[in-house]
């Protein structure tokens, strides 16, 4: 019997002092936010920057006092490129670490793959996907950061027709983002006067794409397009000077990251795509609204990370966490007004991806004009200025 | 269509059947001696790859010192895999030895993405980037380096495995552990050497590959798919088959590219290799049986 009065003791003086605990520190709770990313797999490029752009923005928002005086916690989990996985993690952090609202995923699969259990949950999320089906309705809760693919193939065919070319052939890989822009190309083509002479698709683990370039050259286009990212689209452009084709190569954003030029080698020259604006953030004029954002996001990036190179994939996170910090120091930690103030607040909001203007029918709030010309010039982004 | 093109395509075809047939070689020997499909094959070529560009551009070494070193240490991993994985489950079925390759595969993947980029890279050629012309076709310097390695092996291969005392004691053990044993070879020497020649083999092929290819921590997994298609149409047991095996596989890829008709274009290049290994294995299993009744 004693024992357990001593047993039961101790139990009431733990119990009070957990609160006095509590006191003692006067920190306030800290503002827990998820994280989602592919950090390992296929999109592993894309996942990796937003990660270690997350990572960076923590320790700064930390050390400059926090949110409003309360820290800010931000739970990240790799989806290894892995719509299950994906959904196991998001389940995870709503109803384990109860977080105020998701930034992620990387890819428009996984993004598409939760889409349902977010607004089951209500939650907002702020994805880092490009495709457009994130943000269709039925849809309350989820956000994109990143620019439509079908406004790439938009800013692309316009530079094409002011170039003349008309009979054009395209080259896209069979992965989910090769699919996407082989559909808004072909949709998109004949408005702009453009005629698809040929359409050849590779496998986006594909090592020599000459037999596809063969093909190409062997027909009346007169320039084509490659839409993947920078590992398929190195092999493509090496490949079209390893059989002499002078034929011009235009590429996506896909390519927007060093490794395209590194690979490539002296192959990258004369590649022209369409870019977010941080490609060549300083290039731009100075009354750019965007001009200060991307620089900030580059610089703090670069100091972080010696030896790396800030990638629009990393700015895509960049925008996605400040929208929330933003909200979280106007609303609180309240996830219903932390999605109203994004849908309703976020307007001419320079990022890095574009000027943002959210909306009850848009939760992308990017237009026409946030993507350039870029074409690669001795191994250096240049920007086509339209003159 | 006109020669020049028809030649592209058969560059292409060979260049990447070259790489099929190099990584199907590796298969070979180690199942030719242990018995065992070993499926962390497609990641020696990986770190082949990626340890020749790493020892070169972060170490600065010479070229050629980086691939020897790559080499050696892709045996090294090769042992290892040998000592720790195979070794020790010795007992286990030939099934569960498999399964620990797999499991090894990942291990050497997860690892190599840890505490590498997760970038694709790419090693400097090893001689010149200007491509020579042929009729009409293109060649690259380095897709000749390719072929000229995969059949180099392929012939030293043959000829050491039939003709030298080494060679025929790794084959005896394949055909049986137990008389090998009572005419003095060691089997589990033997089984070593298999796997640290067939590392050895798949970074060559990593490490000549790279440079027309690019190579990323996740290179293994296709490459070993399509070396596994390659030594399965040489049955697992001739390198000359695996060879050709190889070299049709990447053929047959490059030729639906450009037949560019019906269920012959380059969407489908994969699945259609695929099909063709079935069909082989199917008048190959047919033709197996047909031998074992006359017996």
């Amino acid at each position: 019997m004693r024992k357990w009065f001593y047993v039961l003791l101790a139990v009431v003086i733990l119990a009070a002092a957990i609160p006095l605990a509590g006191v003692g520190c006067a920190e306030k709770e800290s503002y827990k936010v998820g994280a989602i990313f592919a950090e390992t797999g296929v999109n592993s490029s894309l996942g990796t920057p937003e990660r270690q752009t997350v990572d960076m923005m923590v320790k700064k928002i930390n050390d400059t006092g926090g949110i409003s005086g309360h820290k800010l916690e931000v739970i990240a989990y790799d989806t290894k490129s892995d719509s299950n996985e994906c959904a196991l993690v998001t389940a995870r952090l709503i109803e384990q670490d109860q977080v105020l609202a998701i930034i992620g995923p990387s890819s428009t699969g996984e993004s598409n793959f939760i889409k349902q259990t977010i607004l089951d949950s209500e939650i907002p999320l702020i994805s880092c996907a490009a495709g457009a089906t994130i943000v269709a309705a039925p849809n309350k809760w989820v956000f994109k950061t990143p620019q439509s693919d079908v406004l790439a193939v938009r800013e692309l065919y316009k530079y094409m027709k002011g170039k003349g070319f008309t009979k054009i052939a395209i080259l896209t890989d069979t992965g989910g983002y090769g699919k996407g822009g082989k559909t808004f190309l072909e949709s998109e083509a004949a408005s702009f006067g453009i005629t698809i002479v040929t359409a050849e698709t590779f496998d986006a683990a594909g090592t020599d794409m000459t037999a596809q370039l063969t093909n190409i050259k062997n027909t009346t286009a007169q320039a084509f397009v490659c839409w993947t990212t920078s590992q398929g689209a190195a092999i493509v452009a090496k490949n079209r000077t390893d059989i002499n084709m002078t034929m011009p190569l235009f590429c996506s954003h896909g390519v927007a990251n060093m490794t395209f030029i590194n690979n490539a080698g002296s192959s990258a020259n004369g590649v022209i795509f369409p870019a977010g604006k941080l490609l060549v953030a300083d290039q731009l004029d100075d009354a750019d609204p965007q001009k200060a954002v991307l620089l900030k996001y580059k610089t703090d990036f670069e100091e972080e990370y010696s030896g790396k190179t800030a990638d629009t994939f990393g700015g895509h996170a960049y925008d996605a966490l400040n929208m929330i910090v933003e909200a979280l120091k106007e609303v609180g930690p309240d996830k219903a007004k932390i999605r109203d103030y994004i849908e309703n607040e976020i307007k001419e909001w320079p990022g890095t991806g574009g000027m943002f203007n959210m909306s009850p029918d848009d939760h992308n709030g990017l237009t026409e004009g946030c993507f350039i010309m870029v074409e690669v010039k001795n191994g250096e982004w240049t920007w086509l200025k339209p003159s | 269509m006109e020669t020049g093109q028809f030649l592209q395509y058969l560059v292409s075809g060979l260049t990447m059947g070259s790489i099929y047939a190099l990584v199907g070689l590796g298969f070979t020997i180690i199942f030719t001696v242990t018995g065992i499909i070993n499926f962390a094959q497609g990641e020696f070529v990986m770190l082949g790859g990626m340890l020749s560009y790493i020892l070169f551009t972060s170490f600065g070494l010479p070229s050629g010192l980086a691939i020897l070193l790559s080499v050696v240490a892709a045996a090294l991993v090769g042992i290892m895999l040998y000592l720790l994985g195979i070794r020790t489950a010795r007992k286990a079925s030939a099934v569960s030895l498999v399964v620990i390759t797999i499991g090894a595969s990942i291990f050497i993947r997860g690892v190599a993405g840890q505490i590498w980029t997760r970038d694709p890279v790419r090693p400097p050629y090893f001689s010149g980037s200007e491509s020579l012309s042929f009729a009409g076709a293109y060649i690259q310097p380095q897709v000749l380096w390719i072929m000229g390695t995969a059949l180099v092996a392929m012939i030293v291969l043959h000829v050491f495995f039939s003709y030298t005392m080494l060679g025929k004691a790794l084959k005896a053990c394949a055909i049986s552990r137990a008389a090998a044993g009572l005419v003095g070879i060691d089997a589990r020497a033997m089984a070593l050497i298999a796997f640290a020649l067939a590392a050895a083999l798949g970074a060559i092929a990593g490490s000549v590959m790279a440079p027309h290819t690019t190579v990323s921590y996740e290179s293994g997994v296709m490459l070993g798919l399509k070396g596994f298609v390659a030594a399965a149409i040489g049955g697992f047991k001739s390198h000359t088959l695996a060879f050709f095996g190889g070299l049709l596989v990447g053929l047959i890829e490059s030729l639906t590219v450009a037949a560019n008709w019906g269920p012959f274009q380059s969407e489908y290049a994969d699945a259609v290799a695929l099909i063709a290994l079935l069909i082989i294995l199917l008048i190959r299993s047919r033709r197996l049986s047909t031998e074992e009744r006359a017996s």
